[in-house]
């Protein structure tokens, strides 16, 4: 056991967040809860600063040489936690989950004309897996394709995506042989979403911010739009999940939560009073300190099997339980730290840490939820992880 | 990062496997629960033949030169097999002190006894203040004809009973009563003592415990000592009751790491095994939950505890913060697990007669040694400068 950091690592830690103190304005701390990467003033910003990062060389520094790359997995892994950290965009499921299935299974005129665009963060993307009837049985895919001629005519709905950034493209799972099992029938898909018959609508969430409806009316797509083997996509997806830019993404935002509440902890005073020496508050604070080492030392542990190709089922997985769990408690916390100012949206001028405890305390509800919720990774652990028999 | 082991660490801890299968079983450590003494001397031979009591102390010592790390994984396995005796206490709590801290005299008296098992100590720390920290220190120990003369209470001393020596922090000079607790090293009125159990004015009053090991009162009623009994410098022992507690925090938590698994591993077979309603319970989801919970608390507590380790081992400068993580942690999320475990294991997990009893009372007192969560949370804030 040696859990001493890499200093080549550290090295390049220390120069991404010196480019990225660079970038962001002076005053993001308060911009950052109000900037919503969804909204036309957040798509602008995320688009550009994604640009920024490919003439760097900084957004897909993972991906092979030959597709543009430079296959350091290094940089990309150091870059990924800091962005996130700084709540900074980072290219995301395209550029990681999109590119690697294009990698693995496009034909060459699809790769060369999706992977050049995506390292030149050309379109805006929206994912398409979840529907309205199906969550956690991902598989339930309702969403269908009738063969006529060359193209798919399509009909269904996604759901709880960002295709109201106005996406020039949308990737999914769609159902392209009704006749087959659950599992099978299903085709991976990237297609246009300037096409007719396409409807968007917003669902606005609690916390402020909203995801989209996308419903197909007879959408017609050619039949090229598949990535790989056909009827095989429920694989195709699965094979290529986005897992560890996930993780990284999820500690570097519980990090960031725990920093954030104890610089608060530190200063604030309410009549005269340390937050930290109101009853209670000490001891939860310290619990949450506790768990986010825990969970760094958990991820990291994970990336350490994968990088030597031990199975890691079982650790990923109680990595999905803990950190979202964490990122609930700490929000608890902090809502308590900050008492009734915790009501205040943020903008308020009396809103503390400009209302991103309050901002957080909401969204981190659908941490449990999304990308496998924690019901579903406790079944993963008893059953694949322990050996315990399926119910 | 390397979470893998080294070759020698996983020599010692597949051997330990091996050892500790055969010569504790269950029954030898229940016969252990109502013995006297808590340990054979056979035992102990045993533990001297295969290396285990010198594998930490340096070469020069007659030991192996073994880090913590690989004393923490040895800790594991040990109460993995419920290992009675006072290992934990003699080795790791008295004799790495003597190593780091000790005169060269002090290192070959005692190194070399406790290492090839003809010597035996035990720490005597704690008091009826039950403070984990050196306020609560109060023992007094005044200087008296180029000696000194020791004066009051030790709860708690594990083998007490087997000890030839103990390994006591005494006052020696009044300080203000440190407000918070944060490290010693500011107290500058502490110094540790080697004394011997057979020193006139020494009392022993067995204390029956949770765990049902042998511990003891330790009275000091006027015991001299010589000069020669000071363990690092007269008013500097601050540094090494510091020391010490993070041994004692982290080889707890190594302890209690060793057990959750042994737990969850019992507990997996168990509800595998245990049919009701025409299935195996553990095909239910609200059993498959509660141990799918087990991992979490079982994972996270090793992640953070061997960080804890590796910290102590390379002495660097976080280290304090890492040990109250680690104990602040562990304590919780062990006791969370057992208490899951019993509730899986239903009415037949509680009988004496089965095996799991003997984990959860044992957890109980290395949550409660070195510092309990409530004890650890409250000095990582205040080592965060909160």
């Amino acid at each position: 056991m040696d859990f001493r950091l890499d200093p080549e690592v550290e090295a390049f830690r220390k120069e991404a967040r010196a480019w990225i103190k660079q970038q962001i304005p002076p005053d993001w701390d308060q911009r950052e809860r109000l900037l919503d990467y969804e909204e036309p003033d957040g798509v602008v910003f995320s688009m550009d600063f994604q640009r920024k990062l490919a003439q760097k060389g900084w957004l897909v520094p993972h991906w092979p040489k030959e597709y543009g790359g430079q296959g350091d997995h290094m940089k990309h892994m150091v870059l990924t936690e800091e962005l996130a950290y700084w709540g900074l965009p980072s290219g995301g499921q395209p550029v990681n989950q999109v590119a690697s299935i294009l990698m693995a299974h496009g034909t060459d005129e699809q790769k060369k004309h999706f992977l050049s665009g995506l390292a030149q963060v050309k379109w805006k993307w929206a994912e398409g897996y979840s529907e309205p009837s199906g969550g956690s049985d991902l598989a339930n895919i309702q969403t269908y394709a009738v063969e006529d001629g060359d193209d798919f005519v399509i009909n269904g709905s996604k759901i709880w995506n960002s295709a109201h950034i106005g996406p020039d493209y949308m990737f999914g799972l769609v159902r392209t042989d009704l006749n087959q099992p659950k599992h099978r029938g299903i085709s991976f898909l990237i297609w246009p979403m300037n096409v007719p018959g396409i409807a968007i609508s917003k669902v606005p969430m609690m916390w402020g911010r909203s995801r989209a409806l996308v419903t197909f009316d007879n959408m017609r797509v050619p039949k090229s739009c598949v990535i790989g083997e056909r009827e095989r996509g429920f694989y195709v997806a699965m094979g290529s999940l986005d897992v560890q830019r996930a993780t990284l993404d999820r500690l570097a935002n519980a990090r960031r939560l725990a920093d954030w509440l104890v610089e608060y902890a530190r200063v604030a005073k309410f009549d005269g009073q340390k937050v930290i020496d109101r009853p209670g508050i000490r001891n939860q604070l310290a619990e949450i300190m506790m768990a986010v080492e825990c969970y760094k030392m958990m991820i990291y542990k994970v990336a350490w099997m994968q990088s030597k190709s031990i199975p890691s089922t079982r650790e990923s997985s109680i990595a999905k339980i803990f950190g979202p769990d964490l990122m609930q408690r700490a929000c608890k916390v902090g809502m308590q730290m900050i008492g009734a100012y915790g009501l205040l949206e943020p903008g308020s001028k009396w809103a503390p840490l400009y209302g991103k405890i309050e901002n957080q305390y909401l969204e981190n509800f659908a941490r449990t939820i999304g990308s496998g919720t924690s019901e579903i990774n406790r079944n993963v652990v008893a059953t694949r992880g322990l050996g315990l028999p399926r119910g | 990062m390397d979470f893998g082991l080294t070759e020698a660490q996983q020599m010692i801890k597949t051997s330990a496997k091996e050892f500790l299968e055969r010569e504790c079983p269950k029954s030898f450590v229940r016969a252990m629960e109502h013995d006297e003494r808590g340990f054979t001397p056979e035992l102990w031979r045993r533990l001297a033949q295969v290396g285990w009591l010198r594998m930490p102390f340096p070469e020069e010592s007659g030991g192996d030169g073994q880090d913590f790390v690989t004393v923490a994984l040895l800790l594991e396995e040990m109460a993995r097999a419920c290992l009675p005796g006072p290992y934990f206490t003699s080795v790791a709590l008295c004799g790495l002190p003597i190593a780091q801290f000790g005169s060269p005299a002090q290192k070959r008296e005692y190194l070399k006894k406790i290492g090839d098992g003809q010597l035996i100590m035990s720490l005597a720390t704690l008091e009826p203040s039950v403070r984990y920290d050196t306020a609560g220190v109060q023992l007094e120990a005044t200087a008296r004809d180029g000696g000194f003369v020791l004066n009051g209470t030790k709860l708690l001393v594990p083998y007490a009973n087997s000890a030839d020596s103990l390994l006591v922090s005494a006052r020696t000079k009044k300080t203000a009563r440190p407000r918070a607790v944060r490290t010693a090293t500011a107290d500058d009125g502490i110094t540790m003592f080697i004394v011997p159990t057979s020193a006139r004015g020494i009392s022993l009053t067995p204390l029956k415990t949770i765990a049902y090991d042998p511990q003891h009162e330790v009275a000091f009623n006027n015991v001299q000592v010589g000069r020669d009994a000071v363990l690092g410098q007269v008013d500097g022992g601050a540094a090494i009751f510091d020391k010490i507690s993070q041994w004692g925090a982290v080889g707890s938590c190594a302890m209690m790491v060793g057990a959750a698994d042994k737990v969850l591993e019992m507990t997996v077979e168990y509800v595998k095994s245990r049919v009701a309603f025409g299935r195996p319970i553990g095909a239910f989801q609200a059993i498959q939950h509660h141990c799918a919970n087990m991992a979490v608390d079982a994972e996270s507590s090793r992640a953070i505890t061997f960080e804890a380790a590796w910290h102590v081992a390379e002495g660097l400068p976080e280290t304090d913060r890492m040990v109250s993580m680690a104990k602040g942690w562990t304590s919780e999320a062990t006791r969370h697990l057992y208490a899951l475990g019993h509730q899986c294991h239903g009415a037949i997990g509680l009988t004496l007669e089965y095996d799991l009893q003997l984990y959860s009372r044992r957890c109980k007192v290395w949550e409660m040694t070195f510092g309990d969560a409530n004890y650890h949370q409250d000095r990582l804030t205040r080592l965060a400068g909160l």
